[in-house]
């Protein structure tokens, strides 16, 4: 198999995967500002960070967003790079590079994605369809996934999908955690505010965990026990355990069908020892924001690494 | 330019009966819905969407992608006059071959005063670095496309020799593909010659033109610009099918006297890379040095027999407008026959009496450029503005060795289906050759281009040409 298309595969689904993010967030904004009687346009500004696309919106407009803004901007504006139809776009070019890697299903599912969303997106979306567009970028994206799962052999080609998969949403849902991480924080408040419900709800809701976080720890969102659920439960497929441990385990397919054992591998073990380690104690009492910023530039190496060892780009 | 005197492959000229290969197909139509077909059309759109089978327009603004209109109604070839043509292709198919071998070895056919030196040595698709060398299997052309016209029942042109790198393979294959999902019952009706073989036959004649360096199974590659090249579909589309790797110029690099694939494991060399890249853009060492598109010292490698690129550098010079209008001489020179498909009659402006003739008549000709293709930088005399012919003039004037000028042919028309009904469009036909050492194989079919706008003659699908399925049947 190429390098190229190895590095294909993993940006395909890598983009897919922050499409669906990105989908997620905007859908959590829109339901904190219909909770809220005064709605706060602030809110954006940290959805924009955490979707990752507020620094290009900062270097063309001075003011802050208006829902509205923010919303466009991160769906379609046209010089945003990370805004839904560009990822979309990429992704699917993505898959036209690895055009012979994956089986038709995956294909016409990735391209028909793409055609639906940018139809969709074509013009600024008014806000009673708005639900039903997240909805629609959020099932594409699932199309995507289920064709990889209904017909693609287990071999490099599925692994380097998965490890794409995986990659980013490790790295979306700690850059979550990074924006977010004060309102976990137990010195913030010792009995949660209204507000605070809100917001915790808000976090859950933007790895479309909610119903799962009650099911594991019943009704009322305790601060420690979200950062426990989205950091070390592997029982939940959008926690930083959860990712590591399939990052690891693709990673160690390829080591066994290859039969050659790389960086990355050693790299992908440390990323592990992090979270199957520690308890929620430990990394509150080390610091949380510190674990995350820690967790976030190790994923990003070994991504890197992935990117060298495998020959990506040379 | 009267609509009149166009033969209709279905209905012959005005007034005659349908004619016999159509007869099945006719009786069929007739049988439909209309507006059943009408959403078959729109099925089939769908369908060409979906699968991603779209090309690429250059020029335009966001690189928009657009499908290549495909019309249901079959242009039908019977296996009588289907044999006839693949004689003449063959035949002159073998000949470009030996010309091109001749060409760049001993030049007889410059010694036997039959071509002009001239029109070699200043000849931009003439690349010296191919002197003396000899491709593996002694092929030069391992795929070409054969641009034919038809003017009567019995009167076929060859229009245009294809030996760079010809295109729309993968319109034929899908095309059929389309007929056979959408109106399967035709296929029970008439016997259809498949044409599901040529990936096949592809990857065959290419291995079997490995070079001296192979080390068992000759491992074969396509070789693409990349996702955004107007024809990157096909690319991907022919490597998915021959089951190889689809690289592109920075997959590749030379490695101890082979071209090599950089793989998730390392590098692993290519036998036989079958190139969508141009002579110019593949070498940047040796052709062009700005090329990003190709790999820097493959030519040596090829030279030295570390791997066969197909087709071979230098071909163009086969296919070279100027060199077309010898084509009947080369013909002749290399195999000893007469031409079995005839050339469409050309005037050479480098010569003066031709340029004079030319200029004089600018109304009643098409103009083209010696070096161009499709469809772009030529002149359809009868159809142009004044002002359009007055520039061809000023541009004749100023380099006439730059343009040939050939008659107005009547090309034959086929139906299409409009929202009429039938309607006759013109059409051009590319058959798809495959050369091998030991053999040439022609599959049965190929691509047929159509003016969807009526009246016109201009077929390809950069400027609104459309395809249709072709169908060789047997008798």
């Amino acid at each position: 198999m190429l390098g190229k298309t190895a590095g294909g595969l993993f940006w395909m689904f890598r983009y897919l995967e922050r499409a669906e993010h990105t989908a997620n967030l905007i859908e959590a904004g829109l339901r904190i500002a219909l909770t809220r009687s005064i709605a706060d346009d602030g809110d954006w500004v940290s959805i924009l960070q955490t979707a990752a696309c507020l620094d290009g919106y900062k270097e063309i407009h001075t003011d802050s967003p208006t829902r509205d803004q923010a919303i466009d901007w991160m769906l379609r504006g046209a010089e945003n790079p990370s805004s839904l139809l560009s990822i979309i776009h990429t992704a699917r070019d993505n898959g036209k590079m690895v055009r012979i890697a994956i089986t038709r299903d995956v294909w016409e599912a990735v391209n028909e994605c793409w055609m639906v969303i940018k139809s969709a997106l074509a013009r600024k979306v008014q806000e009673h369809d708005l639900p039903q567009v997240l909805n629609l970028i959020r099932q594409r994206c699932a199309y995507v996934r289920g064709a990889l799962h209904g017909t693609m052999l287990r071999n490099d080609i599925y692994n380097f999908s998965r490890i794409g998969t995986f990659t980013e949403r490790a790295d979306n849902t700690a850059r979550l955690l990074d924006v977010k991480y004060y309102i976990l924080l137990p010195s913030a408040t010792a009995v949660g505010s209204s507000l605070d419900n809100i917001q915790w709800q808000n976090i859950l809701r933007s790895v479309s965990a909610e119903g799962g976080f009650q099911m594991t720890y019943g009704q009322n969102p305790r601060p420690r026990e979200i950062a426990q659920f989205l950091i070390l439960d592997k029982r939940m497929p959008r926690s930083l355990a959860f990712c590591g441990d399939k990052i690891l385990s693709n990673l160690a397919h390829l080591e066994t069908s290859y039969d050659m054992r790389l960086p990355c591998h050693d790299m992908a073990d440390a990323l592990i020892e992090q979270t199957n380690t520690k308890t929620i104690d430990d990394i509150f009492d080390a610091g949380l924001h510190e674990f995350i910023q820690n967790f976030l530039q190790n994923i990003a190496n070994v991504g890197q690494q992935i990117e060298i060892d495998f020959r990506f780009y040379q | 330019m009267d609509k009149k005197h166009s033969f209709d492959e279905m209905n012959g000229f005005e007034g005659d009966a349908l004619r016999q290969p159509y007869d099945a197909f006719s009786s069929w139509f007739t049988a439909q819905n209309p507006s059943r077909l009408r959403k078959k059309q729109r099925e089939a759109d769908a369908l060409f969407r979906l699968t991603g089978i779209t090309f690429n327009v250059y020029g335009s603004a966001a690189a928009s992608e657009r499908l290549i209109p495909f019309d249901i109604v079959p242009r039908i070839i019977s296996g009588r006059e289907w044999t006839r043509l693949s004689r003449g292709i063959e035949q002159r198919v073998r000949a470009i071959n030996a010309f091109l071998h001749d060409i760049y070895h001993r030049q007889e056919i410059i010694r036997a005063g039959r071509l002009p030196e001239r029109m070699i040595a200043n000849n931009a698709a003439f690349l010296p670095q191919m002197i003396g060398v000899r491709p593996a299997g002694g092929v030069y052309t391992h795929i070409v496309g054969i641009d034919l016209v038809r003017t009567g029942p019995d009167e076929f042109y060859v229009l245009e020799d294809n030996a760079r790198t010809p295109s729309g393979v993968s319109y034929m294959l899908e095309n059929r593909e389309t007929m056979l999902q959408m109106f399967p019952e035709l296929f029970s009706q008439t016997r259809v010659l498949p044409v599901s073989n040529y990936p096949k036959m592809l990857s065959r004649s290419l291995a079997a033109c490995a070079p001296a360096a192979t080390n068992g199974t000759p491992t074969v590659a396509v070789l693409t610009p990349g996702i955004y090249n107007s024809a990157y579909y096909e690319h991907s589309f022919l490597a998915d099918k021959m089951g190889v790797e689809l690289v592109e110029g920075h997959d590749l690099r030379v490695i101890d006297g082979r071209v090599a694939m950089r793989t998730t494991q390392g590098y692993k060399p290519i036998d036989v890379l079958y190139r969508r890249v141009d002579d110019d853009y593949l070498d940047p060492l040796n052709f062009n040095p700005d090329s990003q598109l190709g790999v820097p010292g493959i030519l040596d490698v090829y030279k030295s027999g570390g791997i066969t690129i197909a087709n071979a550098p230098g071909t163009g010079i086969a296919d070279d407008k100027a060199i077309y209008s010898y084509m009947p001489e080369i013909v002749e020179f290399y195999t000893g026959e007469k031409p079995i498909l005839q050339n469409v009659p050309t005037w050479r402006c480098s010569d003066p009496d031709s340029l004079a003739y030319v200029l004089d008549n600018l109304a009643q000709l098409v103009v083209k450029e010696v070096h161009g293709s499709g469809g772009y930088g030529m002149l359809i005399g009868p159809t142009a503005t004044k002002k359009d012919i007055e520039i061809f003039r000023s541009k004749l004037k100023k380099r006439p060795e730059n343009y040939i000028a050939q008659p107005t042919l009547s090309l034959s028309t086929v139906p299409v289906f409009t929202r009429a009904g039938l309607a006759p469009r013109h059409v051009d036909l590319r058959p798809f050759v495959l050369v091998s050492p030991d053999r040439i194989d022609i599959t049965p079919g190929g691509l047929t281009r159509v003016a969807l706008k009526k009246g016109s003659l201009v077929v390809n699908s950069s400027q609104g040409g459309g395809t249709k399925d072709t169908w060789i049947v047997e008798d």
